[in-house]
């Protein structure tokens, strides 16, 4: 009876593990595999996209092919074949839709499944969601409410036709097409992703949020967002991810670009839980992907909080430009990495302005035999008097064959500026364990408690209904990792 | 009825053998206190039937309630109805000690298949058995154990106690690090909880942490054995004579 009762649970375990790990049978609109001219054409065509776009894209690829990957990072992998992904992938759609009765239920069963509730009337908490599936972006709730104050939430697709000017004038301004690699690839192949726009002086009055989903086998998703807050305004956006369970990898290579005026504040967060792979570390999502800020006015500031848990590859470091005076940056991060899992992130606060002020938390888990790296840069220009940064780094080893990084770098040509760093690697204590387990706690629920105290500091970044999320996600992504 | 039957344990640390033999037996509703000199293995008898790794029997037998101990873990015995009041509380940082009593208090619950307090009603609840171990908000707002004073330090172990309500509850050491009025406090604390139906073992080098909480049987532990039993006047008689007389008679 007891074993029957183990078996079970056991097999609960295994198979709760990645419970978003399911795929959606969808009919899909699919361009050929590779990647040359006329695949861009293709998605800009399928686009409907104006020619500049079209342009900037070719222009991109041409760069792209020139380039060299970076090899910098503490991650290592096999050579991705870039013509062996599909780079445009969409659920069939009849007809233009609408309104969201007309989205393909199984697409709406699957946000469900999610936990997603896309249905406006179930959206009472005063999320507005934008919806990614694979290379378009399925629906967009609450826009009307949100254009009633001016607010642009839109795919970045229909940025692109309905609002070109402001699209034309950012988009690239704050990550360089050759930035790197992947920027330049995504420059070429981005499929969707979303828009915003918040004019002067307007507070957003909810929430604003994308949910990524990478359904489709062997498809890449290149998403593209792009925020742009005016003088005095004010936003805080959510981004969540998933992907199904495959034995193969697959890229996800994004470009985010925020751009703050005057006075303005953006808040972003994101909780990443790609497929990470299995204990081995057969597939898994390669995460790579460029994120950074600019606070471009006086007295902005960019706020990144982030919890990566999943992905097999994450390669990510939001950042902030401080380039208006007394403008502020900051990075809060927790890194979870489990079984065969690779981390390299962190962040870049790059001070221009005079009285800048940046601050770097970044906690690290490391669990099974994976490998967990924060990388950081602090850049204090010539100019930036009076700038400051307090850096702080935690690694927490669970287990005794995974390993913890710390790689710091610090520029600084400013006398008068102030550059603090601290870090701590620890492990968690058998004393900690044991005191907890003594209570009744079992040696998971003891755990993810610890972890979850190790993390407060960037957890209480978070907004209030994904701080309960990302939570239970630690629980569940450090599943086995004490035994 | 026995709680908990402990016979001839023996265990070795670094292949040393700190427990020689030895046996006890707590029924329902008695109080025992065990005292002994330093390095008599008082703290390894707590570990070993709490079931930290490392400290598992190499002879004899632990039951509680019938029910062999030694292959279950720590968390199985804490759910059985086994409370360890550590000499030394661990720090937990970042870990609020509210969202930590309310995790154990509702694992607790679930275990015995009892309803969960919401949130609001766990407050209250918490609010009140706090008040008597004179415990405030404010120290419940703090990380668990985390810059707590010796004294607060062994009141939130006594306040763990009261949510778990554990049939048997050991006392290691409670007594160290406390000035008299945290001394009342924590015994009055541990009387109030006491029943017919539970059981408390104090572990204590003084006889002082006795007249607070009185023992029904005290038994005296040296070189990992318990040499001699008797009465609360025991207490008194090494309180007065020290260990040595009864050691020596011994050997």
């Amino acid at each position: 009876m007891v074993a029957t009762t183990e078996t079970i649970n056991q097999v609960k375990t295994t198979t709760d593990k990645y419970k978003y790990g399911f795929s959606t049978e969808i009919e899909v609109d699919k361009a050929p595999k590779g990647l040359n001219e006329d695949i861009i054409r293709f998605i800009s065509q399928k686009k409907d996209e104006p020619k500049w776009m079209l342009d900037w894209r070719l222009e991109a690829f041409k760069k792209w092919k020139r380039m060299e990957k970076p090899n910098w990072a503490k991650v290592s992998f096999p050579d991705i074949d870039f013509q062996d992904i599909y780079y445009y992938a969409a659920p069939k759609a009849k007809k233009k839709l609408n309104s969201l009765d007309e989205v393909d239920p199984e697409l709406l069963k699957t946000y469900e499944k999610l936990g997603i509730p896309l249905n406006e009337q179930k959206m009472l908490a005063g999320v507005a969601v934008d919806a990614v599936f694979d290379s378009v972006s399925v629906a967009t709730t609450f826009r009307e409410k949100l254009s009633e104050v001016g607010v642009i939430f839109c795919p970045i697709s229909e940025a692109i036709k309905n609002h070109p000017d402001l699209v034309k004038k950012y988009i690239g301004s704050v990550v360089p097409v050759t930035d790197n690699y992947y920027t330049a690839l995504n420059s070429a192949v981005f499929t969707d992703g979303s828009f915003v726009y918040i004019p002067n002086g307007v507070k957003c009055p909810m929430e604003l949020s994308t949910y990524f989903r990478i359904n489709e086998k062997n498809t890449g998703q290149f998403e593209r967002t792009l925020i742009v807050v005016e003088d005095e305004g004010y936003v805080s956006y959510l981004e969540g991810c998933t992907a199904p369970q495959r034995d193969e990898n697959q890229l996800h290579a994004a470009v985010v670009e925020l751009v703050a005026m005057n006075k303005s504040q953006i808040k972003y967060s994101t909780v990443q839980n790609w497929y990470p792979g299995d204990e081995q570390g057969k597939g898994g999502i390669y995460n790579f992907v460029t994120k950074r800020g600019k606070c471009l006015g006086e007295n902005s500031k960019i706020s990144w909080t982030q919890v990566e848990t999943g992905s097999s590859i994450t390669w990510k470091y939001p950042s902030c430009i401080l380039m208006g005076d007394n403008s502020i940056g900051e990075f809060y991060s927790v890194a979870i990495t489990n079984n065969a899992q690779q981390a390299d992130t962190g962040t870049k606060m790059i001070h221009i302005g005079k009285n800048t002020k940046s601050t770097i938390i970044s906690k690290g888990i490391s669990a099974g035999k994976s490998q967990n790296t924060y990388r950081g840069q602090v850049q204090i220009q010539k100019g930036a008097y009076n700038a400051r940064n307090f850096t702080q780094c935690d690694s927490l080893l669970i287990g005794d064959t995974c390993s913890a990084h710390t790689v710091p770098y610090i520029n600084q040509h400013v006398s008068n500026a102030k550059v603090e760093h601290e870090a701590t690697t620890s492990k968690i204590s058998e004393d900690q364990l044991f005191y907890c387990m003594q209570r009744g706690l079992d040696a998971e629920q003891a755990t993810s408690m610890i972890v979850n105290g190790f993390c407060k500091e960037v957890m209480k970044e978070l907004p209030m209904e994904f701080a309960v999320e990302a939570q239970k996600l630690i629980g569940i992504s450090l599943e086995g990792s004490v035994g | 009825m026995a709680i908990l039957e402990i016979k001839n344990a023996e265990l070795s640390i670094d292949n040393k053998k700190i427990l020689k033999g030895l046996s006890l037996n707590v029924n329902e509703g008695e109080t025992h206190a065990i005292m002994g000199p330093n390095g008599s293995g008082k703290s390894t008898l707590s570990y070993m039937l709490a079931g930290r790794d490392g400290y598992e029997l190499d002879n004899g037998s632990i039951t509680f309630d019938n029910i062999d101990l030694t292959p279950l873990s720590p968390d199985e015995r804490s759910n059985l109805g086994l409370f360890l009041a550590f000499q030394y509380p661990v720090e937990l940082p970042g870990v609020s000690s509210t969202n930590f009593l309310r995790e154990i208090f509702n694992s607790r619950k679930k275990y015995l298949g009892e309803n969960e307090l919401s949130h609001l009603d766990f407050i209250k609840f918490l609010r009140k058995v706090a008040e008597d171990l004179s415990i405030k908000d404010e120290m419940l707002k703090r990380y668990v154990n985390f810059g707590f004073s010796g004294g607060e330090k062994k009141r939130f172990e006594i306040l763990q106690m009261a949510l778990l309500n554990p049939k048997i509850s050991v006392l290691d050491e409670t007594d160290s690090g406390l000035d008299v009025d945290a001394l009342k406090i924590v015994s009055e604390g541990v009387n109030n909880l006491k029943d017919k139906k539970n059981a408390v073992v104090v572990i204590t080098h003084y006889q002082r942490l006795l007249d607070y909480i009185k023992p029904d049987i005290v038994h005296i532990m040296s070189d990992g054995k318990i040499i001699k039993s008797g009465d609360a006047d025991l207490a008194l008689y090494i309180e007065k004579n020290g260990y040595s007389e009864i050691l020596n008679e011994k050997s």
